[in-house]
């Protein structure tokens, strides 16, 4: 398959139409405006839509309103937009309803930075909208990797009838990597004719649908929140993802970290193997649901001694990875926000500092 | 084998152009490559930098704090990166904006004054070009005629450019080999 050099937020327009989706509604903000901007030529000659929004609170139940109608349909944000699209995606998992975000994360609290960030990883895993509700949320560490996960992200909202979130720092939507468009990641939008309110003229069934998230009674509220549960189960179950490094042999301790922080880290492990010593990665693909079994399974190896959370952010992951842990062995975080990466050499010093 | 090329200048030179340029033609050479800008809340005439990283294995962090080789477009950017650039690289350094050196012994300081090679082939605009070519033939690190073709391919659809930008590669490449 031939590669093309492309920049990431380019290559996640362009994975979106070949995944079938040809319903882009957005607001541009930076890091990630490259989406629009490439999506505003492309999306005609392919005979999609890319319509602005007044406001990403607009756009999220624009979103909400094609989803309803059972088009396939994605955005893309950067975090504070994200924010204002939070009671959107809150209402459309209670609607269960597909739909695709992408999260190019910038430094936060606040308007924050333009710079890369992993600071929304408690936002997109648990605190995404209000009530009960869930993202199946994807982190890539290339470029490649976003637009697989975006390719992937189309039939998983499908398949769950819930919101699925790409959540990927600056650096992958701003950098330029060579990427290939897998055919065998194209899919054909499912048939929702049993719940989406896409007209009755073609469908066969006669039963009206509904696309709704109130629910006074509270008999059926509690279904609804049920349902809800039952799914995120099966993403637990079902569409856990992760990738190890550095972990068939014997190792003193293990990092866990995702996004471009993960490939800093591994340019580190190489860097102390040369100098003998052995520290193992485990990367999360998937952040919810998190890889729990793989980290019990990494965490299990007699070597290893300390687990290190590092991440862009002030320590949200390593919630995670400490819950998981379960006392077994020390955890620790180590991280930097606003912008300024980690380099090999700090997580270095850290690693010798914390346990090599 | 892991190379790391710095481009640096001001907004308007074309620096980001040249450094996906050069990724572009290690791509086609095989070679695993990353292209990363600086995007910062810079001002028009304002720096602008990126770094392009060519591997002959998977990329572990694209962020680069010391690459090996360094093009240096305006004075600001020779004097903030030189000092960052590894012992054993280049420091290329165009001589038509920086009247001062590199201040290292340990590298291959290397000063072509490319503003007035492109207004003598016709147009300044192709500066950049002739610093790229000038850069590649210094350092092989990719063959010319892969850089040509890449060329011929950014500027596909500006097709009038092409015979302009090929003589702005001859016009660097002579300048690197003399």
């Amino acid at each position: 398959m031939a590669k093309v050099l492309m920049k990431g937020n380019e290559a996640i327009g362009e994975a979106a139409i070949r995944a079938g989706c040809l319903n882009y509604f957005a607001y541009p903000i930076t890091p990630q405006s490259e989406v629009a901007e490439y999506l505003v030529r492309r999306m005609p000659e392919v005979g999609g839509v890319f319509l602005q929004g007044e406001s990403e609170v607009a756009v999220g139940y624009m979103i909400f309103g094609a989803a309803g109608a059972g088009e396939r349909v994605f955005t893309t944000s950067s975090s504070p937009g994200i924010s204002l699209m939070s009671e959107a995606i809150s209402y459309i998992a209670a609607a269960q309803c597909p739909a695709v975000f992408v999260n190019i994360m910038r430094g936060g609290p606040g308007l924050g930075g333009i710079l890369p960030s992993q600071a929304d990883y408690l936002q997109a895993t648990k605190g995404i909208g209000h009530g009960d509700c869930r993202l199946l949320v994807m982190a890539p560490a290339s470029v490649q990797e976003a637009v697989e996960m975006v390719m992937n992200a189309f039939p998983l909202a499908e398949k769950y009838r819930n919101p699925v979130m790409i959540l990927g720092d600056g650096l992958i939507g701003q950098m330029m990597e060579p990427v290939a468009f897998p055919d065998h990641l194209k899919s054909e939008p499912t048939n929702k004719d049993a719940w989406a309110t896409n007209g009755m003229d073609h469908r066969k069934s006669k039963s009206r649908n509904l696309v709704k998230s109130l629910f006074l009674d509270p008999v059926q509220l509690n279904d609804n929140n049920l349902q809800l549960k039952a799914k995120y189960e099966r993403m637990r179950a079902e569409t856990v993802m992760s990738e190890s490094y550095n972990t068939d042999g014997d190792y003193t301790g293990l990092i866990v970290s995702y996004g471009t922080m993960s490939r800093v880290c591994r340019t580190a492990i190489d860097m102390l193997k040369a100098e003998g010593i052995e520290v193992g990665m485990l990367r999360p693909q998937t952040l919810f649901p998190f890889p729990e079994k793989a980290l019990a399974d990494a965490v299990s190896k007699p070597s290893c001694t300390h687990v290190l959370s590092i991440e862009m952010s002030m320590g949200q992951m390593v919630e995670d990875v400490d819950r998981f842990v379960r006392g077994l062995l020390p955890v620790s975080w180590y991280g930097k926000c606003g912008g300024d990466i980690p380099t090999p050499e700090e997580v270095i010093d850290v690693v010798k500092e914390r346990f090599a | 084998m892991q190379s790391e090329i710095m481009f640096a200048g001001f907004g308007g030179q074309g620096i980001l152009l040249i450094g996906k340029i050069l990724a572009h033609a290690a791509m086609e050479e095989g070679f695993e490559v990353a292209w990363v800008p600086s995007y910062g809340p810079e001002m028009r005439g304002g720096t602008a930098y990126c770094t392009v990283v060519i591997s002959d294995r998977p990329i572990g962090s694209p962020i680069i704090k010391n690459p090996l080789h360094l093009v240096a477009m305006n004075g600001p950017s020779l004097k903030k990166f030189a000092p960052t650039v590894k012992k054993g690289g280049i420091i290329f350094i165009n001589r038509s904006l920086i009247d001062f050196g590199a201040d290292r012994n340990d590298v291959d300081e290397f000063p072509v004054s490319v503003v007035e090679i492109a207004k003598d082939l016709g147009s300044v605009k192709a500066a950049n070009i002739v610093a790229l070519s000038a850069f590649v033939a210094r350092s092989d690190i990719v063959p010319m005629e892969t850089l040509k073709h890449c060329i011929k391919a950014e500027f596909s659809e500006k097709a009038k450019l092409i015979p302009l930008n090929m003589e702005a590669i001859a016009a660097g490449e002579k300048a690197a080999r003399k």
